[in-house]
């Protein structure tokens, strides 16, 4: 359980990037986190990592105070951040001096994956590309085992066969013991996979819902025209039409369009979260 | 798996499991995928078969032995049969009916036309 409690964050004394911000997220779920550029994604996701510490209030990871980083706390979190550094060696020296901080971390697990990302371990990470040097760190980061799981842009920078790899692996370390956060702009990377969405927008958490929710109170269609304005939330030009986003009054059950649900919350956010308070 | 945009994903899976059985590659008694191999299969959240798994459970197209996953069971096809009735009925034909209605169609030519698909297909 991460327990983000009457959280205010900001870098020295500009705008707040949090004020007062309340999140719980539970064990057994990939949550997606959605936000503008500069809404907050990653300072959240720092401040939940121990990396970054509140102005006001607490987060609390699994009983742990994130700011006292203290070391049970950390070999139970793996972060990966969406700018990393790797050191000059091969991947089997970094593994060699970075796995011991993590008790349940499995070498087995890690050449399988590095195999499924077709990378050796032999391979130093200087000869890597970016999108190799992420897979071989998603790899270690998944092998860890450890309770909290958070990454930050994952699928940026991965060709097309290991973002369908990523979904698999992904898929298959989704234990109920385990709180996997994802942020991201790739929704469409990720739209099957994150369950609940997290929207954060001014400074605040604009949405959290689970998909079943969201599809029970919302509806997403492509209509030739738009009647009933009052009642649309969002609409967009496509090539059939509209895309228009309406509060559900029947009993559709719709696919969540998380990009036309997320436009849908920056243009009308009084009524999105009237809808889902 | 590629999802269209006009269903939830958890029903899209559904349906998926549904023509295995109607097309009897998942036979009445067999053991179906465990929640975690689907997932890791079709790329979802595992979350999101577990809903499919618990619908088609009250549907009773399939059933859970404690502890060992969950089968076809006995009723299958008859059920999966009924669910498609009513699927068609409420999504499908309220569709073709609009379509009707707009191009002014003929219901005898539509029988005709009918007729003559079954006789070309089956």
């Amino acid at each position: 359980m991460i327990t983000i409690n009457n959280l205010s964050f900001n870098y020295g004394k500009r705008k707040p990037v949090f004020h007062h911000l309340n999140l719980k997220l539970s064990a057994g779920n990939v949550y997606g986190l959605l936000g503008k550029n500069g809404a907050g994604k990653s300072s959240l996701l720092r401040n939940m990592a121990g990396l970054l510490f509140p102005s006001e209030g607490t987060c609390t990871v699994n009983g742990y105070n994130a700011q006292e980083r203290l070391p049970s706390f950390l070999q139970e979190m793996y972060f990966l951040p969406e700018e990393f550094y790797t050191p000059p060696v091969k991947i089997k020296d970094f593994v060699k001096t970075y796995s011991p901080f993590y008790p349940n971390f499995s070498l087995k697990q890690f050449l399988e994956y590095l195999e499924e990302f077709q990378i050796s371990e032999n391979e130093k990470f200087t000869e890597l590309s970016l999108g190799q040097k992420k897979k071989a760190l998603i790899g270690f980061g998944l092998a860890t085992n450890t309770k909290v799981l958070i990454m930050d842009e994952p699928t940026n920078g991965l060709d097309i066969p290991s973002k369908s790899q990523f979904r698999k692996i992904i898929a298959s370390v989704a234990t109920d013991e385990r709180i996997i956060v994802i942020s991201t702009h790739q929704v469409r990377d990720l739209d099957s996979l994150i369950d609940p969405i997290i929207i954060l927008d001014g400074s605040e958490v604009l949405l959290h819902a689970t998909t079943e929710e969201i599809s029970e109170k919302l509806s997403f269609k492509t209509v030739s025209v738009v009647t009933d304005h009052e009642k649309v939330l969002y609409s967009e030009h496509s090539i059939r039409g509209f895309s228009v986003v309406m509060p559900n009054s029947g009993h559709e059950n719709n696919k969540v369009d998380l990009e036309l649900l997320f436009n849908a919350a920056l243009t009308n956010r009084q009524a999105i979260k009237d809808i889902f308070q | 798996m590629e999802f269209r945009d006009n269903q939830a994903i958890y029903l899209q899976i559904a349906e998926y499991i549904c023509e295995r059985i109607l097309l009897k590659q998942w036979k009445i008694g067999d053991k179906i995928a465990s929640v975690r191999e689907l997932a890791v299969q079709l790329e979802v959240n595992p979350n999101t078969v577990v809903r499919t798994y618990e619908f088609l459970h009250q549907k009773e197209i399939i059933f859970t032995k404690r502890g060992m996953g969950f089968f076809v069971s006995d009723e299958a096809e008859d059920k999966v049969l009924a669910f498609r009735k009513d699927e068609f009925l409420g999504n499908e034909l309220p569709v073709f009916f609009k379509n009707v209605h707009l191009l002014g169609l003929d219901f005898d030519f539509i029988k005709e036309k009918y007729e003559a698909f079954k006789t070309a297909n089956f």
